[in-house]
């Protein structure tokens, strides 16, 4: 999976590329990874689409304000993925459902797509990452 | 099809429920490490398992069911692979998805 | 490392990039400048400024690739282009420049 990453874009063959981020944003260090990996790749200028399932989904919620608790509050890196050819944002049906959310409670524009529409994404991509 | 590997227990972590949501018939689903413990039978997710065994492949570990000492309690129809198995499947498949 | 402005000392990295963003100031700018035998301009200041405005928006400090464009969309075409960029900031102008406005070295940048 390194060596695909490391095919710079121009010239290269472009992948599509799926990350699937499914950890909320300050109790592990996934969702932060997460989307260093996905700026840094912008760079290769690959095929790239985002899922954003379960309390992953957390990650895009509005208001996150980190002032008081020292941590650094990344949710604003989200909308300048769009400047890096991030464009598919995709969030699942079923776990907006059960958190009560909708897209208006979100930093960024997103599809919503059901788990089976998701299924069909995830089998029509090259590279899946999990987060 | 894809492959996907489920490596903590689905006792304790909603990957399997979010994988299997999500996962098309005809994929394979491969238990590892804690994963192991959603193969067995007697369990509360016993029974979604056998239910997903109808529409796709599952897989665990033996080495990994093995050092949890649990060998006896697979539910049957789980295929059992040893390492090399593992790299057999994740040829067999189009893609891997590691679920954390 | 430490870097000295005007009898104060500030905390960098090994790159020399400000460790406390909240330390920067015009004089710190300027400082680091002239480490690099860089007078800073009208022009200069410009970017640094968008930097540091894209940073507060953002959190992030951009990509060369991304600068470049969107400095093109702020400033005009004559001003967000490869040569424009590199000719005042000949280090690599994310790279540079970010040091310049305080920032933490471009995500991705090695």
């Amino acid at each position: 999976m390194a060596d695909e990453m490391m095919e710079p874009g121009g010239g290269g063959v472009t992948k599509k590329f799926l990350y699937v981020n499914r950890k909320a944003p300050y109790g592990t260090i996934y969702a932060l990874e997460s989307l260093e990996v996905v700026l840094i790749g912008a760079a290769f200028e690959q095929d790239v689409s985002m899922i954003f399932a379960d309390d992953g989904i957390y990650q895009l919620k509005k208001g996150q304000d980190t002032t008081a608790s020292d941590m650094k509050n990344f949710s604003p890196t989200y909308r300048a993925l769009e400047m890096y050819d991030v464009e598919k944002l995709y969030v699942e049906k079923e776990s907006m459902d059960a958190r009560g959310l909708t897209p208006d409670d979100l930093v960024v524009p997103v599809e919503v797509k059901t788990a089976a529409e998701l299924g069909d994404l995830m089998e029509n991509q090259d590279v899946i990452l999990s987060f | 099809m894809l492959l996907h590997t489920i490596n903590k227990s689905p006792l304790v972590n909603n990957a399997l429920s979010t994988c299997l949501r999500m996962a098309k018939d005809g994929s394979g689903i491969l238990f590892i490490e804690d994963g192991v413990y959603g193969a067995l039978t007697g369990t509360e997710i016993t029974a979604v398992v056998e239910k997903a065994m109808k529409t796709k492949k599952v897989y665990a570990l033996e080495p990994d069911v093995k050092a949890r000492g649990v060998q006896d309690r697979v539910i049957k129809g789980v295929q059992l692979v040893d390492y090399s198995g593992f790299v057999d499947l994740t040829t067999e498949y189009d893609k891997v998805e590691s679920w954390l | 490392m430490t870097l000295e402005v005007a009898g104060k000392s500030f905390e960098t990295d090994e790159e020399g990039y400000l460790a406390n963003r909240d330390d920067w100031n015009k004089d710190v700018a300027e400082a680091m400048a002239k480490l690099d035998d860089c007078e800073l301009s009208d022009n200069h200041w410009e970017v640094i400024n968008f930097l540091r405005e894209y940073y507060d928006e953002y959190q992030i400090a951009p990509a060369v690739r991304v600068l470049t464009k969107a400095i093109g969309k702020k400033l005009g075409a004559d001003k967000g282009n490869s040569k424009y960029l590199y000719e005042l900031f000949p280090y690599g102008p994310a790279k540079q420049a970010c040091k310049y406005a305080g920032l933490p070295k471009p995500t991705g940048c090695v």
